[in-house]
């Protein structure tokens, strides 16, 4: 007898039929509830195009002019819809180009799956043409990865790797197909998986974890919320306001929880981190508990983990256990899904207002007021500064727009000075870093919230490295808003060369071309800021346009990023200047 | 905190790929494996792994906590020696002329009951299964005399504590009502 590993919801289509594996590819995709996919095709995926070809008017095929740009475009779909994105690529280099995508998606948990063709079974290991071990390649940065080289296996693989992909702790998924399993026929029925006996996606939430937290906040005097993008996936938002409001608690966020609560709320208190705000920061290393929901530490959160928090009573809300005790010791872990903690928790939390305890985030932030952000935002300094700008786009967003940013110096910017009225609004690489990430992500993002303004906001490095997509957005007419912060040099290397090298330039200064040109060889409306005097008009411009354009401001060529925590410091040895 | 042996013990749905998914896990923190070992479990199709290495439990919590999380991982555990019988199997190649003239090898084998397991005008084979210990005794005792060839097999454990990975298959197989 077959053993049976996986489970399945009763079928769903009405009659099987007899289709080709490239057919059943995309009948999948649509039993997903997938609409939009981005891809590049090429050899080993054309039978699958060829019915994508057939199916034009279900599902939109998004042709990137790279494959890393499909795999990023799916991310920002991922991120500000919560669907799964899906990237579809041939094999050889057209997988191996998905490979920084997919380590990207890991790390900061989005959902998404990646289809790619692969050589006919019959050629695997020969070293055929463009015959590249994906699933090899892609072991490490996937939640899960398989090769198809039967046709009947696509439905149950492709049932499997969406739901593994968006249950639980989210993550990127490899389905890799050969192109005879493509060609041959099937007998096509499709149930939706509904668990698998190995995976356990959700721990069983414990209530007496959640009373022994409860006690301990309820006893604190100096609590400290630090939530990070768990919130949003667990799409907790609502609930931690809730548990923040009724607790009084100061709440600050790592880069990817911006958003879940809105910037102007009062008990949001700013970033934590590197180039996090003063006060969570400086506090992390003076509460007495550190309440963590949704984060996992990293080490850009932590500085120094010998210097990080030892004075507090750490609680960790968090769905993966492998995340418990990895970083940092969790005197009081609750697994499960952040939703039904949070609610839990809720009811046991006695009202409270620690006043003087948030105060004292309060005058923090004056002094990184007088110190950083009046410098920031100084309108009668010679050059423009690059806060300076991301004010300009929250006047006329009001706080609206969905904000992507690639990595570097503006992301940092962008962060810290965006204002954000509703959840799922940041979209940013957090974990892997990936320069080229904000251009195709946010053509993701535009197309999952067609209603929202979106608004892009790289540097001069980053985006060059995905500058191609400017074809994607050309061809596809999404109205997307770029604003390149160009200050002619890879400004956050160059920071640190300042900093920590002795002011040794290596390679970081960018001889640029023109950007205007450029874009407008793509018939997108451009337009360059070199004066402060023209920003307002200029940005009021961009919203204003309904289709994409590129805004290019030419802003301080040597400003750096504070306050900053230097790599080896502890949090509270911040800097601010 | 102190590094010890700690016998990890998975088990899996017998997945292709697998085990360099597992094995990069190690290889991610720069650490050595010192045994391997995969063959089915006591229950069907299920693959058992068993992995040596040495290791803070600070490390291996880690370790284990990261393979747990693959999706076609069902449980793994890690122990000590003292939480296991464990065993390897060693196979020494001698010279005949070397095994028939000294009497001291026939008393090793005596000694360390390791068995004879085959006889030819040139060499023996002497097979020795035990603790890494006492495999590594014998090679010790037998290496002046030159062997031809040795070789030993990873580390096969099973633990004083009882795994339950039945209860965890039956408890998916009656929530999820497999059809």
């Amino acid at each position: 007898m077959e053993v049976k590993t996986a489970s399945f919801e009763k079928v769903s289509t009405k009659e099987t039929s007899t289709v080709s594996g490239a057919e059943a590819v995309i009948k999948c995709l649509l039993e997903e509830g997938v609409d939009t996919i981005y891809g590049y095709p090429g050899g080993a995926i054309m039978p699958v195009y060829d019915e994508l070809y057939k199916y034009q008017k279900e599902i939109h095929h998004v042709l990137t002019r790279h494959e890393q740009g499909a795999t990023h475009a799916a991310q920002g779909y991922a991120r500000v819809s919560g669907k799964v994105g899906v990237a579809i690529a041939t094999s050889g280099p057209g997988a191996t180009n998905l490979v920084t995508g997919i380590a990207d998606a890991q790390i900061d948990s989005t959902p998404m799956v990646c289809i790619t063709g692969q050589v006919g079974s019959h050629l695997l290991g020969s070293d055929a043409f463009q015959e590249t071990d994906i699933v090899g390649i892609s072991t490490p940065i996937t939640k899960w990865n398989y090769q198809v080289t039967k046709a009947e296996e696509i439905p149950e693989v492709i049932a499997k790797a969406f739901y593994i992909a968006k249950s639980g702790r989210p993550g990127p998924v490899l389905v890799d197909i050969t192109k005879d399993a493509q060609f041959a026929s099937l007998e096509f029925s499709y149930k939706k998986c509904s668990g698998i006996r190995s995976y356990k996606p959700i721990p069983e939430l414990n209530l007496l974890e959640v009373e022994r937290a409860a006690e301990v906040i309820n006893k604190a005097k100096k609590p400290m919320i630090v939530w990070g993008q768990g919130v949003i996936l667990g799409g907790a938002e609502e609930l931690l306001k809730s548990v923040v409001e009724k607790a009084g608690i100061p709440s600050a966020w790592t880069i990817l929880g911006l958003s879940a609560l809105p910037t102007d709320h009062p008990l949001n208190v700013g970033m934590v981190g590197m180039h996090g705000n003063y006060g969570p920061n400086m506090l992390t290393n003076e509460c007495d508990v550190l309440i963590a929901i949704g984060m996992r530490f990293d080490d850009r959160v932590t500085g120094n983990l010998e210097k990080y928090a030892k004075q507090a009573k750490v609680i960790h809300f968090e769905i993966d256990p492998a995340e418990i005790n990895k970083n940092v010791k969790a005197d009081y872990p609750v697994l499960g899904d952040v939703k039904e903690s949070l609610k839990a928790l809720l009811e046991l939390l006695d009202p409270n207002s620690h006043k003087d305890w948030h105060q004292k985030f309060r005058d923090m932030y004056k002094t990184e007021y007088e110190k950083v952000i009046k410098g920031n935002l100084d309108v009668t300094k010679k050059d423009l500064g690059m806060a300076e700008v991301i004010q300009e786009i929250n006047i006329q967003s009001k706080g609206d727009a969905i904000i992507v940013s690639d990595v570097g110096q503006h992301q940092m910017a962008a962060c810290r000075y965006a204002k954000f009225n509703g959840t799922r609004s940041n979209v940013t690489s957090g974990g892997l870093g990936t320069m080229g990430f904000a251009l195709p992500a946010a053509i993701g993002a535009k197309m999952a919230k067609p209603d929202r303004e979106v608004v892009a906001v790289i540097g001069d490095g980053g985006y060059q490295m995905t500058i191609q997509e400017l074809g994607t957005i050309f061809q596809t007419k999404v109205p997307v808003k770029i604003v390149l912060l160009n200050n002619g040099f890879l400004g956050m290397v160059r920071q640190w060369q300042q900093l920590f090298f002795d002011k040794r330039y290596a390679s970081t200064t960018m001889i640029n071309p023109d950007f205007i040109t450029i874009a407008k060889g793509y018939h997108i409306k451009a337009k360059q800021v070199t004066e402060r005097s023209q920003l307002e008009e200029a940005v009021k411009e961009m919203m204003e346009s309904d289709e994409a354009y590129f805004l290019e401001v030419k802003v301080e060529q040597e400003e750096n990023v504070f306050p900053m925590i230097p790599t080896g410091a502890a949090v509270s040895e911040i800097l601010l200047e | 905190m102190e590094k010890k042996n700690y016998t990890v013990s998975i088990y899996t749905e017998n997945n292709l790929g697998l085990l360099s998914r597992i094995a990069a896990i190690f290889l991610k923190r720069h650490i050595n494996i010192e045994s391997i070992t995969a063959s089915p479990s006591e229950v069907n199709e299920v693959m058992r792994f068993i992995i040596v290495v040495n290791v803070t439990e600070e490390q291996i919590k880690k370790i284990v906590g990261q393979i747990e999380k693959q999706i076609e991982v069902i449980k793994a555990f890690y122990h000590t020696d003292a939480e296991t019988i464990y065993q390897e199997t060693a196979l020494y190649k001698i010279k005949s002329e070397d095994f028939l003239d000294d009497h001291n090898i026939q008393d090793f084998i005596k000694e360390t009951n390791a068995r004879i397991v085959t006889v030819t005008k040139k060499f023996f084979v002497i097979e020795k299964t035990g603790k890494r210990t006492e495999v590594d005794a014998l090679y010790e005792k037998l290496k002046p005399y030159g062997l031809m060839q040795f070789v030993r097999s990873g580390t096969i454990a099973v633990t004083k504590n009882e795994m339950p990975i039945s209860g965890i298959l039956e408890k998916f197989n009656t929530t999820n009502s497999l059809s």
